[in-house]
């Protein structure tokens, strides 16, 4: 087949080109500008080249604040996955029951983020909160704005509490794109429930699983409104997770270049992450199909 | 193996049935009889498939029992059972390799590693697999995968029926009938009782003893194939089976005649009075044409030459009939009437076929 030459397609492409460049380009060159900037006050920039950068590589607190993240990260990933499947596993299959789940399910994903931080503030408070009342009238101490168990836990929990539904609803569409037939060889083979969920159940989840872990992964890297609004980064930085880092940078102290350097960083490692996990996903993928 | 005894079973999908109709299988009682091969014929939705999922412990029936040499296990777990079961659409575990896949059962039953390798490279060998068993079963082609399939249903050698749910669907025709030989030598050597679920004719004549006919959740003939094409015990089974399947007329009966649209047809036996709906039924291989004189008159609508034979078709009187004629045979020039062998014809009233009173010429 002959295809035709016609360059003047390209000016097709270009109102995306233009939205694209105003709603991401652009934002992101104004960050990149500050980062090799610096001011002292009046709106002078003058030029300082990579000194951001080298800056943030060095700081402590910089580091400090990806390890956080990073373990936050981990934990949430390591309990709400496995948590997401189990749940799965035991919602019904169809009927009232299955319907009903399903929304009771999605409620939690339905709350604006600063609503589930005030939720779980309130909850967790020592004096009026459920949570927080019946722990200290069980006499377990717990204080999350005092201790650093408290706040680590309570913000874990939350998250869990938030997002889990994610993983189980997506969990649940692999499981209900199982034919029936498998699971009946599986029962003339004698296969034990273990197998059933790790050669029948599990494969088929894989795909979507994978999208779970990168979306859990993406949004827990960045989270900021939750934590923000429970602990305030707090008891002094034990909360303070990357973002809510980068918020007291670049407006609690307007530190634009180091946060704008920061940020750019931030959005790399981001990148680098998710593509490591995703190559590593489909490769696993891959290499099963041979 | 074992003989499986069918007690009183009936099966619903409803909670509680009221009407015929919601019936899924109607009762039914029969004796699977130790080794032999069955096929179980019907159209899609008859029941086939409940009563073999009923067999193997997929589903619970609604009502009676099911022996297992005379062992009840109408509430037993598939587990239990020990059948074997192949289901139309491949199932293969994806992330194992073929030789795997094939060992799964034997594995679950903690079988011995040496004996698995060996019933694993008998049956590669019988699907033709041998040079695959290292593979992973992802991104098989279905023929293939379905060769697997087969194959982890034979793999158990202990098993007590193995069952067949129209397993050769997705299978490419030639290797169809190389599979078909295959599990008929299987059944020879080891004479395991086999039920193999299907809606072709050709598929279940060629591998069953025993052909069992179902309709309308009912099984209506349990036949061997020469049964079923002479004397068909019900006009499904007339229907379904030949092609083109048997003729049915509306007629009276009256002794050893039978009267079809005011003309006289003779009957080689003579019949009691028939109550209800009476037809008759003659297959299209046994109809003969005929220039003028005697016979239904009928108007030949065009000829098909499907190479063996000639199948005419007919109109008779608004009525469409077939008839079947050799590859050498000419259809006689300006045929209008129809005659029947009359021991080719069966006599059926409200649907099912009528035994004669009494053979003619013989003693009663």
């Amino acid at each position: 087949m002959n295809k035709t030459v016609n360059q003047k397609a390209w000016f097709l492409v270009l109102p995306v080109l233009i939205l694209v460049g105003f709603s991401a380009v652009i934002p992101l060159m104004t960050v990149v500008n500050y980062s090799v900037q610096d001011t002292f006050g009046n709106n002078v920039f003058f030029w300082a080249g990579l000194d951001w950068f080298r800056d943030m590589l060095e700081s402590e607190r910089m580091w400090n604040a990806l390890g956080r993240q990073l373990v936050f990260s981990g934990i949430i990933l390591a309990i709400e996955v496995p948590l997401g499947i189990f749940v799965a596993l035991n919602m019904p299959k169809k009927g009232f029951w299955a319907s009903f789940c399903l929304v009771l399910m999605s409620l939690p994903l339905l709350i604006p983020w600063n609503v589930v931080g005030t939720i779980w503030q309130i909850f967790g408070r020592v004096d009026i909160g459920l949570l927080g009342y019946t722990l200290a009238k069980l006499g377990i101490s717990y204080n999350y704005t005092q201790d650093f168990f408290a706040a680590w836990a309570t913000v874990i929990v939350m998250d869990v509490w938030h997002w889990t539904s994610l993983v189980a609803l997506l969990a649940y569409a692999g499981l209900q794109s199982i034919p029936d037939a498998y699971y009946q060889a599986a029962k003339i083979d004698q296969a034990s429930r273990w197998k059933v969920f790790r050669f029948i159940e599990l494969p088929k989840m894989a795909g979507v699983l994978m999208i779970a872990i990168l979306l859990r992964f993406m949004d827990s890297f960045m989270i900021y409104t939750e934590p923000f609004v429970v602990t305030g980064g707090g008891p002094g930085n034990a909360t303070t997770f990357l973002s809510i880092d980068l918020v007291k940078m670049a407006l609690g102290q307007f530190d634009l270049g180091p946060a704008a350097a920061f940020s750019l960083m931030y959005f790399l490692v981001i990148l680098l992450i998710s593509w490591v996990f995703y190559t590593v996903m489909t490769n696993l993928d891959k290499r099963e199909g041979r | 193996m074992a003989k499986i005894t069918l007690d009183n079973l009936a099966h619903s999908y409803l909670k509680h049935p009221t009407k015929d109709d919601d019936w899924a299988l109607k009762e039914l009682n029969h004796d699977w009889v130790d080794g032999e091969a069955y096929a179980l014929l019907g159209s899609s939705g008859c029941g086939k498939s409940t009563l073999l999922n009923i067999i193997s412990g997929l589903l619970q029936p609604s009502q009676g029992r099911i022996l297992f040499d005379g062992h009840d296990v109408t509430h037993a777990p598939t587990a239990e059972r020990n059948i074997a079961q192949v289901f139309q659409f491949p199932v293969v575990y994806d992330t194992m390799s073929v030789g795997d896949n094939l060992a799964f059962p034997l594995k679950n039953r903690g079988a011995d590693p040496k004996y698995i390798a060996e019933r694993v490279n008998a049956i590669a060998a019988m699907i033709g697999m041998e040079d695959q068993l290292k593979r992973k079963a992802r991104g098989l082609t279905a023929d293939a995968k379905q060769k697997i399939s087969l194959g982890r249903g034979m793999v158990r050698e202990d098993v007590n029926a193995l069952l067949f749910d129209e397993p050769l669907t997705v299978i490419d025709p030639h290797m169809k009938w190389e599979l078909r030989t295959q599990l008929k030598q299987l059944h020879h050597d080891f004479g395991h009782t086999m039920i193999y679920v299907t809606h072709d004719q050709t598929e279940a004549l060629t591998f069953a003893d025993k052909v069992v006919v179902m309709y309308d959740g009912r099984v209506v003939q349990i036949g061997t194939p020469q049964e079923l094409f002479e004397r068909p015990a019900h006009t499904f089974v007339g229907f379904f089976i030949g092609s083109p399947g048997m003729n049915l007329f509306d007629a009276e009966i009256a002794g050893t005649n039978a009267t079809v649209q005011g003309a006289s047809v003779p009957l080689a036996d003579a019949y009691a009075p028939v109550a209800g709906h009476a037809q008759i039924g003659v297959r299209p291989e046994f109809v003969r044409l005929r220039a003028g004189g005697e016979g239904l008159p009928a108007r030949v609508l065009r000829v098909e030459d499907v190479g063996r034979h000639k199948i005419v078709r007919l109109d008779v009187g608004g009525t469409a009939a077939n008839a079947i004629l050799d590859e050498g045979e000419p259809v006689p020039a300006g045929a209008d009437r129809i005659v029947f062998e009359p021991q080719a014809i069966n006599v059926y009233a409200d649907e099912w076929r009528v035994a004669p009173e009494r053979r003619q010429g013989r003693a009663a």
